[in-house]
């Protein structure tokens, strides 16, 4: 069989830039977004949700919301099944507790964050169902709240749970403190190292709550029926995970589960998780009628996704000439209501792009009382980077290096052992830099005084594992893909030219869709910039799978063996008389004459762990008055094996920039002592908007992976890691301050300035 | 409950009644009771844009205007930009020119857009992010959906 072509110049659908099916749908507003779907007789439920961080619940009197008029049904945490605490495997993903998914669904006994859900309405409209929840009095016992990593790690803290399972996202987290569990990683002797060391340079820097800031809320809409099937329509991530934890939160068969994913208004890492489904559920099923929840804007900045705070403690050692020999790093990460944060990849991130002999890294995945933490893009990658970026561009003045020439002394290259004890996967890092540093950005002046110019590097891994995909080959010659990958900017357009691409036919032939979980095998989320990759590289195996039998349709047309029908770019041939040729279109014509159209399926899993690289640079402007940073210049380079769609990849290196720029300069979750949010708002959670940001000049490499057939490396998360270390490195160059602390807000920039100005008067 | 308005309105052209509470927004009225379902809702509080419509020449929040005060006033939405089959040319270029990803942010984009160049026909790529700050996008980076809307200026100026 052959396998498909790897020389770029025999691509002929990769690298070109079709548009998408579901483009036309979604510029004239027809395209069924979560809250676009209706059912009829459909009802409306909202949430009660707590006014307070850490409390426990007494008791909860729903007699005047369930006597208004207009309610159909009330819930509370008494009305599920319990759940028992048990570790269910998430594939690539690591372990969850399911029993804390149930309880971060609707609290029975404590409630432990602003905005933890208790209880659950339903009614004619979402007006009245609003009203109904405000009827619901509730009786709490107030506990203290504990509302940072520092003073949850602290002696005579708080304790949260009195008991609890250690985190385990990706990899498991060991019990340390009543409100904290440790992951250890490193090689070497760190003593030696520091010995070893000329200069040693020691940081802190902090980072506030991030939220994933899409635009569509959550909004869901449950029917549970009465022959005890349930079927969910909402925008998600990852509809076999919802299936699989509505099914073991509500104690129901997987197989009576349904998740029919919809179009998807932004994830980010905020939608592979279930919020609202029990409740929905439930109250569908008292009212027997679907029922459809749509988060306020502020319930979902109080209540899903967010992403860790952090406080990070460096040390560092290198020698005069610019050695790295030494790293002793203390991560500690919120991991909100319920262990289970990003340390393992917050780790992995801080320092697996150098080479550092003697290392040790002390995670800690840390319960406060805040909304349970979700991945955001490249989880704890940025503020990880935040950190040892700007250790590194001290540590390269230090030495009197040129900031590239200092990494490229240090730098992972294939087949280099990175902190978690495995070998770097191939990929050319060495090229990155060069490219870099032969950039004009590199060298471009300044113009101002307060201007600065500023250099990230991060090396950020693809998640592979478990993807599904079918392909049916139609008599007209069309082709149909189902996958089991939610499309959340454009993959089934990049689905379908990779298909295409291995068949050796037409994109426009090719029709990709999203399957729901009865359309279409098991599959892990959209997550880990995993779906072009992992998905692809299995709908790749699938296709050969499909031409293996066309081939033996064609040998039966032919009356030959079928060992001797062999196919090249959508051509069959006869390997014993090369005249004898026959088209993809035709052979599809003649399936009816040889055993009907073809369907196949296939569950594959590529291997985890694919390295991608990006560097970027940038150039601010500091107005030393304000502390306003103004940005630029802006490039982003980036490493993605293959560029399929060109312009996709180009918008995920620039969307992800943006967001690490907002990160970098202005958002993060503003709590008062008491553990309220006080900021749940677009107005106050500040995302930038058109006029805070410049065009983002992009430089796409191509360094094969040689794990996936057309060289495809994922590349969705990486380019919002470095954008809030290379900011802060330019603050650095511009105006010689530098900033420990996530976001870099003006009032914090100003401050250091005037901290600096004093100190020199 | 309270008692519902009788509003009489022009949406796209075509001449629309409706019934609503007070209390209703005009952005739960297009999605809810007229099932215009392409008006977004994102934030619901007039800080992300997703709602824009254009009223009587305005653009405007439509989940900050209410139902009862749309009576006799001219709106336009999503659905009316492109016409007898015929893509509006911000459509075409945010279609050709990948100036949107997830899609759920478009239609405000597009409708904020279009207020723009009906007042402006060629702005600069300072009054397009400037005019366009009313609405955010979470997934673009803004940079090719700003050079979108540059192309359809260009474009409608030429024609």
């Amino acid at each position: 069989m052959n396998k498909p072509e790897q020389t770029k110049s025999e691509f002929r659908v990769l690298g070109t830039r079709p548009i998408r099916p579901d483009g036309l749908d979604k510029i004239t507003g027809r395209a069924c977004f979560s809250d676009d779907f209706h059912l009829p007789n459909m009802i409306h439920g909202k949430i009660l949700r707590s006014p307070h961080a850490h409390a426990k619940i007494k008791s909860i009197d729903t007699s005047a919301a369930a006597a208004l008029p207009g309610v159909h049904a009330v819930v509370t945490g008494d009305d599920f099944p319990k759940v028992e605490n048990k570790l269910i495997s998430q594939g690539a993903a690591g372990m969850i507790n399911i029993g804390e998914v149930a309880d971060n669904c609707i609290a029975r006994d404590k409630v432990l964050y602003d905005g933890h859900a208790l209880a659950g309405v339903a009614a004619d409209n979402p007006h009245i169902a609003e009203e109904a929840v405000n009827l619901i009095k509730v009786e709490y016992e107030l506990l203290p709240p504990v509302m940072d990593v520092r003073t949850a790690m602290a002696d005579g803290a708080p304790v949260i749970h009195d008991d609890f399972y250690p985190g385990a996202f990706i990899l498991p987290t060991e019990k340390f403190l009543p409100n904290a569990t440790r992951m250890q990683l490193g090689s070497g002797d760190l003593e030696k190292g520091f010995a070893e060391a000329d200069i040693i340079l020691e940081r802190e820097y902090t980072s506030e709550t991030i939220h994933q800031g899409y635009i569509e809320s959550h909004i869901t809409t449950v029917n549970w029926d009465d022959n005890n099937y349930i079927t969910v329509w909402t925008a998600t991530q990852g509809a076999f995970g919802l299936r699989d934890h509505l099914a073991d939160v509500l104690l129901v068969p997987m197989a009576n589960v349904k998740v029919v994913p919809l179009e998807v208004g932004g994830g980010f890492g905020g939608k592979e998780r279930m919020y609202m489904e029990p409740i929905a559920a439930m109250l569908s099923h008292k009212t027997q009628r679907p029922v459809k929840i749509a988060l306020r804007r502020d319930e979902v900045l109080r209540a899903t996704g967010p992403s860790s705070g952090t406080y990070v403690k460096l040390k560092f050692g290198v020698k005069k000439d610019g050695t790295l020999v030494a790293a002793d790093l203390h991560l500690a990460y919120e991991a909100g209501a319920y262990a289970g944060g990003p340390i393992f990849l917050g780790a992995i991130a801080s320092t697996s792009r150098y080479n550092i002999a003697n290392i040790q890294i002390n995670g800690f995945d840390v319960i406060v009382n805040k909304p349970t933490m979700r991945p955001y893009r490249a989880p704890g990658a940025a503020q990880a980077l935040f950190a040892v970026e700007q250790m590194i561009d001290e540590l390269a003045s230090e030495c009197g290096m040129d900031v590239v020439d200092f990494r490229m002394k240090n730098l992972t290259k294939t087949g280099d052992l990175l902190v978690p004890g495995f070998p770097c996967a191939p990929i050319d890092t060495v090229k990155m830099m060069e490219t870099v540093k032969a950039h004009p950005h590199y060298t471009a002046p300044l113009n101002g005084e307060n201007q600065g110019r500023g250099m990230a590097y991060t090396m950020w891994f693809n998640l592979g594992d478990i993807s599904s995909a079918q392909i049916s080959v139609n008599p007209d010659g069309s082709v149909q893909l189902i996958t089991g990958s939610p499309d959340l900017s454009g993959s089934r357009m990049t689905f379908a030219m990779q298909a295409a691409e291995a068949l050796g036919i037409d994109v426009e032939n090719v029709s990709a869709s999203v399957g729901d979980t009865d359309a279409v095998g098991f599959s892990l989320p959209t997550v880990g910039s995993r779906t072009s990759y992992a998905t692809g590289a299995v709908i790749c195996d699938l296709v050969q799978d499909v031409l293996e039998k066309m081939c033996a349709r064609v040998a039966l047309l032919w009356e030959i063996d079928a060992e001797l029908v062999s196919v090249e770019k959508g051509v069959f041939s006869n390997k014993e008389d090369s005249k004898l040729t026959m088209s993809f279109q035709e052979a599809c014509e003649k399936l009816h004459e040889t055993g009907g159209p073809i369907t196949v399926h296939m569950t594959g899993s590529p291997q985890s762990f694919i390295p991608g690289t990006c560097v970027h640079l940038v150039d601010v402007d500091v107005d030393p008055e304000t502390g306003k940073v103004d940005i630029l210049r802006y490039t982003v380079f980036q490493d993605v094996g293959k560029a399929i769609h060109p312009d996709y990849v180009e918008g995920q290196m620039q969307g992800a920039a943006v967001q690490g720029i907002g990160m970098a300069l202005n958002e993060g979750y503003y709590y008062d002592a008491e553990g309220h949010l006080k900021n749940a708002s677009l107005l106050d959670y500040r995302m930038p908007t058109a006029l805070d940001i410049p065009m983002i000049e992009t430089v796409i490499l191509e360094s094969p992976n040689p794990l996936h057939p057309f060289g495809v490396r994922g590349c969705g998360e990486h380019s919002i890691i470095p954008p809030a270390a290379a900011i802060a490195n330019a603050i650095h160059n511009a105006v010689d301050v530098r900033l420990n602390s996530m976001p870099m807000a003006p009032h914090k920039v100003c401050a250091a300035i005037k901290q600096k100005q004093a100190a020199e008067s | 409950m309270s008692k519902r308005s009788h509003i009489t309105t022009t949406i796209n052209n075509e001449s629309v009644d409706f019934l609503c509470e007070p209390r209703q927004s005009l952005l739960e009225v297009l999605r809810d009771v007229l099932y215009l379902t392409g008006t977004k809702e994102g934030c619901n509080d007039g800080n992300c844009g997703a709602c824009s419509v254009i009223m009587d020449g305005v653009l405007v929040d439509s989940c900050c205007v209410l139902g009862v005060e749309a009576e006799g006033s001219k709106i336009e939405t999503v659905e009316g930009l492109s016409s007898k089959g015929e893509l509006h040319p911000l459509q075409k270029a945010f279609l050709e020119q990948t100036g949107m990803q997830c899609g759920i942010c478009t239609p405000g984009f597009l409708i904020a857009a279009k207020a723009l160049i009906d007042k402006n026909p060629r702005p600069s790529e300072q009054e397009i992010r400037h005019w366009l700050a009313g609405n955010l996008c979470r997934c673009t980076g803004y940079d090719k959906l700003v050079r979108s809307v540059m192309t359809a200026a260009e474009s409608m100026a030429e024609v």
